[in-house]
């Protein structure tokens, strides 16, 4: 699984990247786990809010600090 | 407890515990301030009238004022919110004309849901979609000027007139602002790279947040933005209060007071340095007001230092070249002298 955080080094997307690491490490699955702080990798997912979350190429979530719950049941879907 | 509390919120009658709260919260808001005199007065067994007693009086009255608005008005915006996106907005927006453009973008940008450190990836999705840029500017300026946070120090501290005049005069800058960035024809004073961006702008099918959801969403903007700011403002009131019992009324008169043409310059250099301390700004300048600031310098100060903040600018250099960064700070500073000397000096 390919997981990206997009966000530029706000508080709140270093929040989001360590909740992501947190998830897959609970759920134990393999991922690998990239920070995107490039605007124009950024744009090129048509985000306009971070901290955002793409997994395998899909955006799942925009704008919203999840919660390692959250993550995980995103990751799982 | 909590999770009873979760599984009702989890529920399709999500509406039911905001309603049993409601009366509550009435119940406890009208209440304080016999709960504020029977602690200093009966248990802290004060003089009624010395410094100290006031100071204290104001705090255990003032603190608990402003958090339950903020609860409320916060979980009321965080539904609301729910209904707009920056994705509609951005819709709503494209090649829009000036002026009806800048009215809209400053109204929708109470509205849509806005983070500054999204400032960026929003100015470039904007400019991208053929949003104009004064149009955009409007949006980026009353989105963070006018938020829910603003409004309920407003409301709390200085009453509703002064919140209302708040909020107007913050629109008629933001949409004069941007409708002047527009007229001049700055977008060659965009970095040249803006334009070369190209986004992915292929429809995400947004799932249409149920009713629960969007109750949710109230719950977690309260649980978030209260769990981050309710420090700034226990101590922005701390101060105050100690002003409040302490500093001499028309203290503040000389420097400050409406006799001083510079006085609200003054307020805005004072005011541009200061960040993300709204929260804890706004209870200090309702005492600073109660000694002798006048009206039209608070309301600049303040404006500054939500509107107008350095670490902001400083993000818009990624995008900007020192020009339009230059035309766009002058525009709202001058913007802001003006609302000021206004009420100094013609109400």
């Amino acid at each position: 699984m390919d997981i990206k955080v997009l966000g530029s080094g706000c508080a709140k997307c270093k929040t989001l990247e360590q909740a992501t690491k947190d998830a897959v490490a609970e759920l134990g699955i393999e991922a690998t786990i990239t920070k995107v702080e490039d605007f124009i990798k950024i744009m090129e997912f048509g985000v306009m809010t971070t901290p955002a979350l793409v997994v395998d190429g899909k955006v799942v979530s925009k704008g919203t600090l999840l919660k390692v719950e959250e993550i995980k049941e995103l990751l799982t879907k | 407890m909590k999770q009873k509390i979760l599984a009702i919120a989890n529920s399709n009658n999500a509406w039911i515990l905001p309603l049993l709260l409601l009366p509550v919260w009435f119940l406890v808001y009208y209440q304080l301030q016999s709960v504020a005199d029977f602690f200093t007065d009966a248990i802290f067994n004060m003089e009624t009238g010395s410094h100290l007693a006031e100071s204290i009086r104001f705090f255990i009255f003032e603190v608990p004022k402003v958090l339950l608005l903020l609860v409320l008005i916060i979980f009321v915006v965080g539904i609301i919110r729910t209904f707009f996106t920056v994705e509609k907005t951005r819709k709503a927006l494209e090649g829009k004309s000036l002026f009806a453009g800048n009215i809209l973008a400053s109204l929708l940008g109470i509205v849509t849901p806005f983070c500054s450190c999204s400032a960026i990836p929003l100015f470039l999705g904007f400019v991208e979609a053929g949003v104009p840029l004064g149009v955009t500017f409007s949006f980026l300026i009353a989105a963070p000027m006018i938020n829910e946070v603003a409004l309920v120090l407003l409301v709390g501290l200085f009453g509703w007139k002064v919140a209302i005049i708040y909020v107007a005069t913050g629109l008629v800058i933001a949409i004069l602002s941007g409708w002047l960035i527009g007229v001049f024809k700055l977008e060659k004073y965009v970095a040249d790279w803006v334009y070369q961006v190209k986004s992915n702008q292929s429809e995400t099918n947004e799932e249409k947040p149920s009713f629960s959801d969007r109750i949710n969403a109230g719950y977690k903007a309260v649980i978030e933005i209260v769990g981050k700011i309710w420090i700034y403002i226990v101590l922005g009131v701390a101060v105050g209060a100690g002003a409040h019992g302490y500093v001499p009324e028309d203290f503040m008169g000389s420097l400050l007071g409406d006799q001083n043409w510079y006085s609200v310059p003054l307020a805005i250099i004072i005011g541009v340095p200061m960040y993300s301390n709204a929260a804890g700004i706004i209870p200090i300048v309702s005492v600073l007001m109660e000694k002798g600031v006048s009206l039209g310098t608070a309301l600049a100060f303040m404006m500054s230092v939500i509107a107008l903040s350095l670490p902001e600018v400083i993000i818009l250099k990624k995008v900007l070249k020192w020009q339009l960064i230059t035309i766009f700070v002058s525009i709202v500073a001058i913007g802001i002298v003006i609302v000021g000397f206004i009420f100094n000096y013609v109400m």
